[in-house]
């Protein structure tokens, strides 16, 4: 597979996710994962540790479905949505079908009123299946700048 | 200002000596909230500092808070926690400007000042001036100006401290039921396996409220009934201390039918909602006594829940009236095992700021915040099993929030 192929493949991967959250098409968040996934978001200061422990811990693409369901039909919380703006993305390491890439981002909170905050900053970790086509994450690390979370996290970064 | 002297311009009226209603004012007011800062959190209470284990050698050190005021907590070169105010005796200046740290003698950076791991003032600099000239007058004596020192316990691995010299000792305060409920679930080495801070857009009285609310969890939080999780029918209990202000609630879990139960349901076509994936609440009964749920509080900042294989110490930072820093320490223990490490980090996603079972008291609490807003006259009322602050065997109760207000009352005097 020639480079800009697998740049263009990880690119629209990337993009894309941020698009299906931010469009609230979140029944095909999963999608964007291989079956045997981790989806993990954690803060800088547990990853430097070590840690595994996440505000939400994934480890498995029907965990993924789990948080949709119950987002879309159990959990009460205040309507909001979520602007991503990704930075551009460096992959990091190559290993057989499995890519290593990182990038940046920065999600906004709009409420259903309108007031819009800055919600989250961080990176994406992420290690990549580019065995077939559309790519998909076998794994999927969130990890926050802050550890401090504004009042609840239920839609996923 | 000293505590005894503090006049308070514009008490809040309570309908009744009672504690059964309760004056939507104590969320909203000013006065009220200095008043709480004196009198209960600097009053005589123990308030929870941090774990023993964030501490552990000699020279470790952690900046934390006693209601909205900075302190510091160190292990001295004796082994013994200590814990001082983190304000520098010279011109008031924040000692520690991180959240941890290791060190030998704590220096500010302003004018160089230095104290010793037990609060001392060891060194000032210049004291003699520069060349004979300046330097302080013979009248000052370093032992005048050491940093206010906060007395400390610890029970179960738990750091309090109290700036009250008339708080009672640390057992008295907590009861022994209330110790019971501590040691049950921090009955062997842990360490911290995560944390994170939630931001409560609410008064902290709200979210302590919450805690001690047996009566909402299985409403709100319908995750819990949607998944046949926990229910006021199980067996349970709440038991409160004395005061009112320490209690723990308790549900009880049949874990083996809970298993078969939801193997059939992966079986059942006609089931409506079910997950995907039960490892989130696939628990086993660590402590051997079928508890699977335990919330335990004390007066006036700290939660200890034990929900299914999650422990965590949650701890109610005050941050103005409207404001509330929930930090949430998550705990492991020494003997977990690779499956004990999985499963806690899985059963993770009911609690913290994403949790299914906990994410909408993130909420909650700002929603009351928001209907008080200039509309704070009247009594909100918690007489759901009684008016008084008494144990009882059931949990379709208010009785453990009404201890809150018993122990409250007693302090503030209001």
């Amino acid at each position: 597979m020639d480079d800009a192929t697998l740049r263009h493949g990880i690119g629209e991967l990337i993009a894309a996710y941020a698009d299906c959250i931010d469009d609230d098409r979140l029944e095909e968040w999963p999608d964007f994962f291989v079956d045997d996934c981790h989806y993990l978001i954690t803060d800088r200061e547990s990853h430097r540790a070590g840690l595994r422990h996440g505000i939400i811990y994934c480890a498995s693409r029907g965990m993924l479905v789990d948080r949709v369901t119950t987002l879309r039909r159990v959990l009460m919380f205040e309507a909001h949505r979520y602007r991503h703006i990704v930075g551009p993305t460096r992959i990091e390491r190559v290993a057989g079908d499995v890519v290593e890439a990182r990038s940046n981002f920065l999600a906004v909170r709009i409420m259903h009123d309108g007031a819009s905050d800055l919600f989250a900053t961080g990176r994406y970790l992420d290690r990549i299946d580019v065995s077939r086509t559309p790519y998909r994450f076998k794994e999927r690390l969130v990890v926050l700048d802050s550890q401090k979370i504004d009042t609840l996290l239920v839609i996923p970064l | 200002m000293s505590v005894q002297d503090f006049e308070i311009e514009r008490p809040v009226n309570w309908p009744s000596n009672g504690i059964s209603e309760v004056p939507f004012r104590l969320y909203t007011d000013p006065d009220q909230y200095r008043v709480e800062q004196e009198r209960i959190f600097k009053g005589p209470t123990w308030n929870y500092l941090c774990l023993a284990a964030e501490v552990p050698e000699p020279g470790d050190w952690v900046a934390t808070t006693l209601g909205e005021v900075a302190v510091i907590v160190a292990r001295g070169p004796d082994g013994a926690v200590n814990a001082f105010v983190n304000r520098c005796a010279h011109r008031g200046n924040l000692l520690c400007l991180t959240r941890k740290g290791h060190a030998k003698e704590i220096t500010c950076i302003y004018h160089g000042w230095s104290y010793d791991l037990e609060g001392k003032l060891t060194g000032v600099a210049f004291e003699k001036g520069v060349k004979r000239q300046g330097g302080m007058p013979p009248e000052f004596h370093k032992d005048d100006h050491h940093l206010q020192r906060l007395l400390v316990a610890e029970e179960s691995g738990l750091v309090f401290g109290s700036l009250d010299e008339d708080v009672p000792d640390l057992a008295t305060y907590l009861g022994p039921v209330v110790i019971g409920g501590l040691r049950r679930v921090l009955n062997r080495p842990y360490h911290v396996i995560g944390r994170s801070t939630q931001i409560l857009p609410n008064n902290w009285k709200l979210y302590f409220e919450n805690v001690k609310d047996t009566y909402h969890a299985s409403i709100l939080h319908s995750f819990l009934t949607t998944f046949r999780i926990n229910r006021l029918s199980m067996p349970g209990s709440i038991n409160i201390d004395e005061s009112g202000g320490n209690h723990f609630s308790q549900a009880k879990l049949d874990y083996a039918a809970e298993d078969a139960d939801y193997k059939a349901a992966a079986l059942r076509a006609d089931t409506d909602m079910r997950l995907e994936d039960n490892s989130v609440i696939e628990s086993v009964d660590e402590y051997g006594d079928q508890v699977s749920v335990q919330i335990l509080t004390v007066f006036p900042n700290m939660v200890l829940q034990q929900v299914r294989n999650t422990i965590a110490v949650r701890v109610i930072r005050p941050r103005g009236v409207e404001r509330t820093e929930l930090d949430w320490v998550h705990l492991g223990f020494a003997d977990d095992d690779s499956a004990m490490v999985e499963r806690r980090l899985r059963q993770g996603n009911l609690i913290g700021a994403a949790g299914y079972i906990s994410m909408e008291d993130g909420c909650v609490g700002g929603f009351v915040q928001r209907a008080l807003q200039y509309n704070d006259e009247g009594s909100g009322v918690v007489m759901m099993g009684g008016h008084d602050a008494e144990s009882q065997n059931f949990r379709a109760s208010e009785a453990a929030i009404r201890g809150f207000w018993k122990k409250y009352r007693a302090l503030t005097g209001t």
